[in-house]
């Protein structure tokens, strides 16, 4: 078991004939996803990826021919609005946005609208999931991860990466690495995460990875605190971070006094989750 | 992006804002001139982009256009928190009887715009926020329908007005999520809103930041970008796509990723050092952007060591190295630095840097350490 994608998982690729798209293709191909169809407007008809891979001119083209069940999402910021709703209103069930810039508005429509029609989110802004040993989605590089019982699930890009690098050269391997990304609105967050981690039986502990910005990390610990019974790890970065500096990330921000690293480490750990001062740190406070 | 209180206004006043007669002056002869046009009696403004400028002796009531130049002069020569004032505003005068707060902002956890309003107005709203609380009132807003003239309504008799009132502050809360919405704003404020001795509202002071992600679709407010209140470096740093920030600590850092960045600097932090600035090189950087990136760094003269920290995944560990190198061709400043490279190609990169005599190191820990100590001798 794992959460979100398995072996089973079979992904459309949405703005698979740019340079992103075409060369995350290759990587998930390679690591064994089922890349069973991409998309692009006016290319339909064309195969890419050696041969391997059919190109469509719109979502629902892809998911008639090929019964796909999770789009990932590689069209830049311009166009990748107009994507994640394409893909949520022909009913795929998991929608993962790797494309960075959506401006926020969108993303409280998008949210919204996806709400409404029952449909998951993983990002924007992210870098996917990677269910180690049978499938990733997005541009987690595989050959870091193990299988194992450890869940992730991270605001990061590379810090999560770090992380998995750390874990794994401990033996320690993951059940399901979940890369939420780090915009102010995004789909999955860190609640919906614990809570499938929660009922996974391969999951046996899970790592917690956040940073400035907003109260996700504070709501957490409530949820920690009122329904986790597997022991949770954190790492929050940002200590050093000025306030009304973005850095980096546009959620990565502390505004108005609140959001701080402090806070959010003081909530966690008043809930009982031990929090790691750096990447390294996390393998020792998980045996 | 920030926009001045002139900016802001007039972006408010273009959706129906009421605000108050006045215009902007670059030097103290043409404030003179708008101070005469308005009738002597005005206040000037220092434009700047940080709060707090009132106490900083930096918005002044004056009693003539000979008055108003004068003070115009002294302010266009001051600085305020750093930041050398190079506009003023000249407004007219209002007599105000009520002060209040009016704000429409993203509300992260409800992912909603969220109209926040207060009788208390002309103070911080986060002030207001600790001092007393019940008297902030937030509505959320349906994304998809917008402000409704109800919502206005009940936000209106919530903070206590007449109601003779409700009508001219629906307009207003109209207006205002108007240049919201229309703006991509993450933030547009008018503190304060004052209800003048003659009945008639007015926008006295006014703020809006804009969305960076959404700035493709707004050539327009592009333009409004004053990057003369910017660190010149962060300018430079947008135009290579870097983010950078600026901080004042001696180890300056290069990492790819955001996340990653912030951990590098927290841990040079309980090394004992200080980061001198936050970097993110983003990922797949080319040599060119990283060359830019050290280019950056170095020119804060507090840098005292240079630390890299490469997580490799898209991004090429010895792409990276080629930059580094391509760098330390133009680096004028001997500055000791430190690299610490994982990931794709790690073994060609680290080969590539050993053949420039520079310090490595294999853990993000030992880097730190390394940075940190370098930084101190």
């Amino acid at each position: 078991m794992s959460i979100l994608v398995n072996k089973n998982t079979k992904v459309v690729v949405q703005g698979i004939t740019g340079r992103e798209g075409l060369f995350h293709t290759e990587q998930m191909l390679e690591y064994g996803t089922h890349v069973v169809a991409g998309v692009r407007p006016g290319k339909g008809g064309e195969w890419v990826a050696g041969g391997k891979v059919p190109v469509f001119d719109t979502v629902s083209g892809a998911l008639e021919a090929t019964g796909a069940n999770c789009a990932v999402i590689f069209v830049p910021a311009r166009g990748a609005t107009d994507a994640i709703l394409e893909a949520g209103e022909v009913g795929i069930p998991l929608i993962v946005c790797i494309s960075e810039g959506i401006p926020v508005q969108d993303m409280m429509r998008v949210r919204l609208f996806l709400d409404q029609r029952g449909v998951r989110l993983v990002g924007p802004n992210c870098p996917g999931l990677l269910t180690p040993g049978e499938t990733k989605v997005g541009i987690i590089p595989g050959h870091i991860a193990r299988p194992g019982s450890v869940g992730i699930v991270s605001r990061s890009g590379t810090l999560t990466y770090e992380v998995i690098h750390a874990l794994s050269e401990e033996g320690m391997g993951q059940s399901t690495c979940v890369g939420m990304g780090g915009d102010p609105v995004h789909g999955i967050g860190f609640l919906e995460a614990l809570e499938l981690f929660e009922g996974d039986p391969q999951t046996d502990k899970v790592v917690l990875i956040g940073e400035i910005g907003g109260n996700d990390e504070e709501r957490a610990a409530e949820f920690i605190a009122d329904h986790m019974t597997k022991p949770v790890v954190a790492l929050i970065v940002g200590q050093t971070a000025p306030t009304g500096k973005r850095m980096g990330h546009a959620g990565a921000i502390i505004e108005g006094g609140s959001g701080t690293a402090a806070e959010k480490m003081r909530a966690l750990e008043s809930v009982g989750v031990k929090v790691a001062g750096h990447p390294n740190e996390v393998p020792t406070l998980l045996t | 992006m920030k926009l001045h209180e002139y900016q802001s206004k007039q972006i408010f006043a273009d959706n129906g804002v009421p605000i108050p007669h006045g215009r902007v002056a670059v030097t103290a002869a043409a404030a003179k001139e708008i101070a005469e046009e308005l009738g002597g009696r005005v206040v000037i403004k220092a434009q700047v982009l940080v709060g707090g400028r009132g106490k900083a002796g930096g918005v002044r009531l004056v009693k003539s256009p000979g008055e108003a130049e004068e003070i115009a002069t002294q302010l266009l020569s001051m600085q305020i928190k750093g930041l050398s004032v190079r506009r003023v505003l000249v407004d007219e005068t209002a007599s105000i009887r009520t002060e209040i707060y009016l704000g429409i902002t993203n509300d992260r956890m409800t992912r909603r715009p969220v109209i926040v309003a207060s009788g208390e107005g002309g103070v911080e709203i986060e002030e207001v926020a600790r001092t007393s609380p019940e008297r902030i009132v937030r509505v959320p807003i349906d994304p998809f329908l917008g402000l409704r003239e109800y919502q206005a309504r009940s936000v209106a008799a919530r903070i206590g007005l007449d109601r003779d009132h409700w009508k001219a502050f629906g307009q207003i809360c109209l207006g205002l999520y108007g240049a919201y919405s229309r703006c991509d704003a993450t933030l547009a404020e008018i503190n304060p809103l004052v209800i003048t001795e003659e009945g008639r509202f007015l926008a006295l002071d006014g703020k809006m930041l804009i969305d960076d992600n959404a700035m493709f679709r707004h050539p327009d407010l592009a333009e409004l970008r004053d990057v003369d209140e910017e660190q010149p470096e962060e300018t430079e740093a947008r135009k290579y796509g870097l983010s950078y920030v600026k901080m004042d600590g001696q180890v300056g850092c290069m990492v790819n990723g955001a996340g990653l960045a912030m951990a590098t600097m927290d841990l040079i932090k309980s090394c004992g050092g200080n980061p001198a600035n936050f970097l993110d090189i983003g990922g797949g950087a080319s040599s060119e952007k990283v060359a830019a990136a050290l280019r950056i760094i170095l020119t804060d003269a507090n840098v005292r060591s240079v630390l890299f920290n490469i997580f490799g995944g898209i991004t090429r560990c010895d792409e990276v190295a080629r930059g580094i190198l391509n760098a330390l061709r133009t680096v004028t400043r001997p500055v000791p630095m430190v690299a610490r490279l994982v990931g794709t190609n790690e073994e060609e990169g680290r080969r590539i840097l050993a053949s420039a005599k520079m310090d490595t190191a294999l853990t993000l820990v030992e880097a730190a350490q390394k940075a940190v100590t370098l930084a101190m001798g």
